[in-house]
């Protein structure tokens, strides 16, 4: 039993590491003023670049690179787009998220018309020196792929950054009151442009998942919802990265259920059990929204010199 | 200090445009250390825009400025912090969701390698505190402070960046008397500590009590600099104006009639469930005009919405010429002849993206003589517009003018030509003179005074108590949502109206 329970914690981990980035990547763009409802997009860029780029390279390390690069260049599109020319954020990022799938898409035919090529491969499984010896936890956190331990060691750190560093304070500051930050000396547009692009890095990570990590090749719309799945995650955990990494966890231990239950040879539909992560997203955010406390001035351009 | 005696920041030919509007024409200022140098002007006259230069909030066409002998231009706010300006301004710059020492460090945070140094910063925080009686708690949530302790953080955020030159602007408009006489303690404070505290007001009274000199402003250009001996309130307020203005209106006394308005055990709740209108009682007759006097912030406002029908009643009753009127809507209300001057014109006066003639019939559009049956009859409305824009001295370029592009001023003069047009038999006033200049609060004044002559009854709800004292008969003071005294306008005192309003007891009045 404990078995079981060990190995359906695992697979949570595991299945929640897009989620996790996802929300991260969402955290550290609102905290700052900025809706990104582009991570989904910005995860399916990376998920084709990163493949297309490890496939031609030869190197899983520079897929990784290309990867996050590519969200930092959707980032940075929103990024621009939003605080420079103050457009509507929910407008750049469906077009971000439309302009990803075209994108993907079109590429995908170009480059693997036949099919993926053999001999791609998925990032290696760790084994934690001394932390993935421990027992229950080892197998739980610490053995397992990069981008799943690192997304966990990400969370602690952005915490820590969010509410103990000047970077945090300030991010903050300029989400809830860009004009006040503004005239203590902080560059709003300056900072708020970091941490979209920060973001998009983040979500790139979180769709190397896909093709360097869960599986070695690249499929049309294969992020499948993970990315606003994440911003769902983000608002039940009150955009704190701890709070997220729970809510991720909640939705990944949703998907890991079927698998297991599979395992275990269960005769439940699967189509039942795979209902579960869009369910409960759809509870989480029509429960939390009026009750969550998002940043005060999170969608609201800052146009400096205005009068008020 | 003598006239030889070095500027501190001297400013010339400063000039600053809005578009076609000149905010700042040519102005000159000197401001010395030790001093407190008041800014005096209408709104408008741009004082606030002057500021925001100074501050690098906003950049000007054309001048120079000097800051201790040297050229002076800031690119931004944090230029300005770095040369030793710095601003309280009108609207707080605090983070509501931060701690006072939080919003006290942003933007020059210690720091002890990656982590924030909180620490040290307390320490400094403290030191400041105690120097100049500033106490505050430095892990308060600014957003759990009274105004009076948010406007300390304020000036605990300007010295904590060691600002010689203190800019404040209109902190006296959020503050009860006694809190004033403590802020000018503390701005002596500064000054004798051989800081510059310049002071932006449009109110005569203070600027005459804590000011070393007084620059006054009109329509964007300096009108002179006085000094308080040579000046009285009839001085500064003809340089600001730029006329003799009247700053008393004359009224006969009161000839009350029959009961209007009868509210019985009210009360109301604010969006967070808790009650901010506490059982409040209150009679007004045809005829007379009653103040309610008050810190903002102690229920009137909520008094208001729930009398113009724009706010659910918890309890109690509200009656009208004998007419239950509680939770009765707007157009209910208009149809018992009750009008509304709202507090915020912006939200609940005007459609500012309409016309100033649709604005005007904005109460009756769809009635005759306005309408029929489905159709406006806009050569009505236009005729009514122009009556009343007349009548009322509105300034504007026609009356199809889009209502946003009217002076503040202006506005609340349409939204006063509206209310009081239809002879109303209650009229409620909520601040009808914020933000307007000397020369429509004369005209304002007058009208209420004016309405009460016809036999309306009015309910005047003011935080300024020169208005309150000029303009009602009787007065209420209404503190954290009660009534706690009333009394006679004529003989009341401003001082133990002041510290009334402020919570103390008055052993004369009638105190619950």
């Amino acid at each position: 039993m404990v078995d079981i329970v060990v190995a359906l914690l695992a697979i949570s981990i595991v299945k929640s590491t897009p989620l996790v980035l996802g929300a991260l990547s969402g955290t550290v763009s609102e905290r700052s003023g900025i809706v990104n409802i582009a991570i989904e997009g910005m995860m399916l860029a990376a998920a084709f670049a990163g493949f297309a780029v490890a496939i031609q390279s030869g190197s899983l390390l520079i897929g990784l690179l290309a990867a996050m690069l590519s969200g930092a260049l959707l980032a940075l599109l929103h990024a621009v787009l939003t605080v420079r020319f103050a457009v509507d954020q929910i407008i750049s990022g469906t077009a971000i998220n439309v302009l990803a799938v075209g994108l993907t898409g079109f590429f995908n035919r170009q480059l693997f018309a036949t099919g993926a090529p053999p001999g791609a491969m998925v990032l290696p499984r760790l084994h934690v020196p001394v932390l993935g010896d421990v027992p229950v936890l080892g197998p739980i956190l610490f053995q397992h792929q990069p981008l799943t331990i690192l997304a966990v060691v990400l969370v602690v750190v952005l915490h820590y950054a969010l509410f103990r560093t000047r970077w945090g304070l300030r991010t903050r500051a300029v989400g809830e009151h860009p004009l006040a930050a503004d005239t203590v000396g902080i560059d709003v547009g300056r900072l708020r442009t970091a941490n979209v692009v920060l973001g998009g890095v983040l979500a790139g990570l979180g769709g190397a998942y896909f093709t360097l990590e869960s599986v070695p090749h690249f499929e049309p719309l294969m992020t499948n919802g993970r990315g606003f799945i994440a911003l769902a995650a983000m608002i039940f955990g009150k955009w704190t990265p701890l709070g997220a990494w729970g809510a991720a966890l909640l939705f990944g231990l949703t998907e890991a259920l079927p698998v297991t239950l599979q395992i275990q040879g269960l005769a439940v539909p699967y189509q039942l059990v795979g209902m579960l992560p869009y369910v409960l997203t759809i509870v989480v955010v029509a429960g939390l929204v009026g009750r969550a406390h998002a940043p005060a001035a999170v969608g609201v351009p800052y146009v400096k010199g205005q009068r008020s | 200090m003598s006239a030889s005696e070095p500027a501190l920041l001297r400013v010339e030919g400063l000039t600053t445009r809005f578009g076609p509007v000149l905010a700042n024409d040519a102005v000159g200022l000197d401001v010395r250390a030790g001093e407190i140098h008041a800014l005096l002007g209408e709104n408008g006259a741009g004082k606030t825009t002057l500021m925001n230069v100074l501050f690098g909030l906003v950049e000007p066409d054309a001048g120079t400025m000097l800051l201790r002998g040297q050229p002076y231009r800031p690119s931004g706010p944090s230029d300005a912090i770095r040369v030793g300006i710095g601003m309280v301004h009108q609207h707080f710059m605090l983070i509501p969701s931060f701690t006072v020492i939080e919003n006290v460090v942003l933007g020059s945070e210690p720091t002890d390698r990656l982590a924030l140094d909180l620490t040290t910063a307390r320490a400094e925080l403290a030191r400041l505190s105690a120097a100049y009686g500033l106490e505050v708690d430095p892990d308060a949530l600014v957003r759990d402070l009274p105004v009076g302790v948010q406007q300390r953080v304020e000036i605990l955020k300007a010295l904590y960046r060691k600002a010689d030159i203190l800019i404040l602007d209109e902190p006296t408009a959020v503050l009860a008397p006694p809190e004033v006489e403590q802020l000018f303690g503390v701005m002596r404070g500064l000054a004798a500590g051989g800081r510059a505290v310049i002071f932006i007001s449009h109110k005569l009274r203070e600027v005459l009590t804590v000011a070393d000199r007084i620059t006054v402003l009109r329509r964007g250009r300096v009108v002179g600099t006085v000094r308080p001996a040579e000046a009285t309130e009839q001085s500064l307020a003809t340089m600001m104006v730029g006329r003799p203005v009247e700053l008393v209106v004359e009224k006969g006394p009161a000839r009350p009639g029959a009961h209007v308005l009868r509210v019985e055990g009210l009360r109301v709740l604010d969006q967070r469930g808790s009650v901010v209108v506490d059982g409040v009682d209150l009679t007004i007759r045809a005829g007379e005009i009653v103040g309610v006097a008050g810190v903002e912030g102690n229920g009137q406002t909520e008094l208001v919405e729930a009398l113009a029908g724009l706010r659910s009643v918890r309890d109690g009753r509200i009656t009208v010429l004998g007419a239950d009127l509680t939770g009765a809507g707007p157009r209910d209300l208009a149809k018992h002849g009750v009008s509304h001057i709202p507090e915020d014109r912006h939200k609940y006066g005007l459609v500012l993206a309409h016309p100033l003639s649709d604005n005007l019939v904005l109460s009756r559009y769809d009635r005759p003589p306005f309408a029929a049956w489905l159709r406006r009859t806009f050569s009505a409305v236009r005729r009514y517009a122009a009556r009343l824009i007349a009548e009322y001295d509105v300034r504007t370029a026609s009356v199809q003018a889009q209502t946003g592009t009217l002076s503040g001023g202006n506005q609340q003069k349409a939204v006063v030509a509206r209310e009081l047009s239809t002879g109303p038999r209650l009229l409620i006033a909520a601040q009808p003179t914020r933000g307007v200049d000397v020369g429509a609060t004369e005209l304002i004044h007058r009208r209420l005074i004016a309405a009460r002559d016809g036999g309306a009854a009015v309910l005047l709800v003011s935080s300024e108590l020169d208005e309150l004292l000029a303009v009602a008969d009787r007065l209420v003071v209404m503190y954290r949502g009660r009534i706690t005294a009333e009394l006679d306008a004529a003989t009341a005192n401003r001082e133990a109206l002041g510290l009334l309003i402020a919570g103390g007891a008055d052993v004369t009045t009638r105190a619950t």
